[in-house]
């Protein structure tokens, strides 16, 4: 993946809890096979109401979503992840993510910014009170600010992960560093477990 | 050693490396693929020109976009049928055993795996699916993944993952006759909410746990995800080795009694501590039906649909009132007054042989209410011969269902099997969310009686409603 190191711009502000990846890409759009090309369908069928706020041209040419509470939860969808980054936007922040959801982001470039309940909130008003406060999220740093609204706050990444984002880090690459490990591993795995081969 | 708890004892049983603070690699000791979420991670190999490390370790079949009619033809949807043929493509390069439609082995990846015997106790699991945590039922460590994890285990056969929380859910007492496992689930995350189980691994115990068939444990783990947790697992025991010793790639001999012993060591330790522990009394449930449109809205069949206002949290209320108004139900009504126009009997969570025993025993001598769409789509070729076999077809044809081939079919809408706009099911699947069986459909999750009850009835009913 590409390095990301400090991400800023404005946000879209997305007020609803429990945003699930049935809503950000439809099933439809599962059946293609290619990574590419899934802007079109992100939140397809919310999109179809004009006043839903990815429609309103206030909050146009966004990099930052920001989100009610647990995100992302539902299926194992990546196509979500590719859906949102190919709509433009760079990270999304809210107070929880989904588990599949965060560890996809983080495959692709996504930064889950995950920020206490009352730093999600206020941003939610203040991007919805200003739809061209400026956000940034610095990745080194584990900061999201958007100073005109007076917000700063830390989040949650982990060393390993923050690396990855700031070094653009192949995650196959850095496993396969570890092949001996793998070797050792399989070497000792017991008898019974089921093998099927082809 | 301190005391562990059965997640842990699988955990560590795989680390491969260490992670300190950060994710830790694991052992994968089988990865199921299927054609929604890897061809784009076959591509990823090819790219790099990586190959996959242990074929042998690693299944295919074709589950989401198989129609379930006519399935000795082409799937006449061409994008559906060219995703089944990408990976018939993908598993003949990589070298990877692979299960096309109709074949004997053929169905829902979480159906085939545990009827294989290649669902074991003790072993990690993982599959492009976020039900794999169904696998946990025989005590082995089951999750989700995204694709780019899937190129990652195709590749590596590991994966990086950050140590879990623990968390306890205790099912004391017994169920009540007509409450079943899938009530259970719904209860639980009724209880604990869909990011309840975030970050965690859930292990159920407890007597109405224990007294559970597999079927009933597969249903309970299953929706573990639809609490958010990373997994859900429950101890293996009699029942479990019951139902394993026989199957194909289930040990024999020797090799048997090894993993019986081995299996015997996995349950949670006297004295070991879970992050979070839950309770839940199995004595005091009653049959459970979603109102809204995440899997925590849910309501006894007894109860109403919920009032918004009564709703402490802002959160939730707007989340309740925006559910109702898809879902285009009011507040106060009695839940056995909503009247249904479909209903799906199927999917992961429930499509096995004792699922459609069940549904087939409130159908039997009984007819499908006027009007009403009622499907049963068994999980996999095993599962729809098996209950041939037994009659259960004649017995469900008879009321007016429709008897179809195996497959994910209705419980996300890939294939032909949709709800229009505004209709409504009684479902068995697992989701509930707007638009999850087809844009502007309206999905309530109960349990498989529930389900064959309220085909009958037209508004949610119980096998007992109908005497």
């Amino acid at each position: 993946m590409e390095p990301v190191t400090t991400i800023t711009g404005t946000a879209v502000p997305l007020d609803r809890s429990d945003v699930d990846t049935d809503q950000i890409i439809p099933s439809d759009w599962l059946k293609r096979v290619e990574r590419t090309g899934f802007g079109k369908g992100l939140f397809s069928e919310w999109r179809d109401d004009p006043e839903f706020v990815l429609n309103l041209p206030q909050f146009g040419g966004a990099s930052v979503l920001v989100a009610g509470t647990n995100f992302g939860t539902g299926s194992s969808r990546e196509h979500a992840v590719w859906a949102i980054m190919d709509f433009g936007f760079k990270a999304v922040v809210s107070s929880r993510f989904a588990d599949i959801f965060r560890n996809n982001s983080t495959k692709n470039g996504l930064v889950p910014v995950q920020v206490p309940d009352e730093v999600a909130d206020a941003l939610l008003r203040a991007v919805e009170a200003d739809p061209s406060l400026e956000i940034t999220i610095d990745v080194s740093e584990r900061t999201v600010s958007a100073p005109a609204a007076g917000i700063h706050s830390a989040f949650e990444l982990d060393d390993a992960t923050r690396e990855r984002f700031l070094l653009g880090l192949d995650d196959i690459g850095l496993t396969l560093e570890h092949a001996d490990a793998i070797d050792t591993f399989e070497a000792n795995r017991p008898a019974w477990m089921p093998s099927i081969p082809r | 050693m301190a005391p562990r708890t059965l997640s842990e004892k699988i955990w560590d049983a795989h680390q491969v490396v260490a992670g300190g603070d950060g994710p830790e690699l694991l052992y994968v000791d089988l990865h199921l693929v299927h054609e929604v979420t890897s061809p784009q991670a076959f591509d990823g190999l090819r790219l790099a020109g990586r190959g996959v490390r242990r074929p042998e370790l690693t299944v295919a079949t074709e589950d989401h976009n198989v129609p379930t009619e006519a399935t000795d033809q082409p799937i006449a949807d061409p994008i559906s049928r060219r995703q089944v043929e990408v990976l018939r493509e993908n598993t003949t390069a990589f070298n990877i055993t692979e299960f096309p439609m109709r074949h004997p082995d053929q169905g829902i990846v979480h159906v085939i795996g545990p009827e294989l015997g290649l669902t074991l106790p003790g072993m990690t699991i993982v599959c492009g699916d976020s039900h794999t945590s169904t696998h946990g039922a025989f005590g082995a460590l089951a999750f989700g993944i995204g694709t780019s994890e899937v190129e990652h285990v195709l590749a590596t056969q590991t994966l990086h993952q950050q140590v879990p929380d623990t968390m306890a859910v205790n099912v004391d007492g017994a169920l009540p006759p007509g409450v079943t496992a899938k009530d259970i689930i719904l209860a639980i995350i009724g209880l604990i909410g869909t990011g309840g189980g975030i970050g965690s691994i859930i292990e159920y115990r407890g007597e109405a746990i224990r007294a559970l068939s597999m079927e009933g444990r597969m249903t309970v783990c299953n929706m573990s995800i639809e609490a958010g947790a990373k997994a859900g697992l429950i101890a293996p025991d009699d029942t479990t080795f019951a139902y394993l010793e026989g199957r194909r790639h289930a040990p024999s001999g020797a090799a048997w009694s090894e993993a019986l012993d081995y299996w015997r060591s996995l349950p949670t330790d006297e004295g070991a501590t879970f992050t979070r522990e839950v309770h839940l009394d199995a004595a005091a449930l009653v049959p459970h039906v979603s109102w809204g449109t995440n899997p925590s809205q849910v309501a006894p069949i007894t109860a109403a649909v919920p009032d918004p206002d009564t709703l402490a949290d802002a959160g939730a209320r707007d989340a309740a009132q925006r559910a109702l108004d898809y879902m285009g139900l009011t507040a106060g009504t009695p839940i056995r007054d909503i009247p249904v126009d479909t209903v799906f009997i199927g999917s992961c969570t429930n499509s096995r042989i004792e699922d459609l025993r069940a549904a087939a025993r409130v159908a039997e001598g009984r007819t499908v209410r006027s009007g009403m769409r009622a499907m049963v789509v068994p999980g996999s070729w095993a599962v729809r011969n098996q209950a041939e076999a037994e009659g259960l077809d004649k017995v469900f044809t008879a009321a007016g269902f429709d008897w179809r081939e195996p497959g994910c079919s209705m419980c996300l809408a890939m294939n032909p099997d949709k709800l229009a706009p505004g209709e409504r099911s009684a479902s068995t699947s697992n989701r509930n969310f707007e638009g999850r069986q087809g844009r502007g459909g309206r999905t309530h999750l109960v349990s498989p009686e529930v389900a064959a009850a309220t085909a009958i009835a037209g508004t949610f009913a119980t096998p007992t409603d109908l005497d």
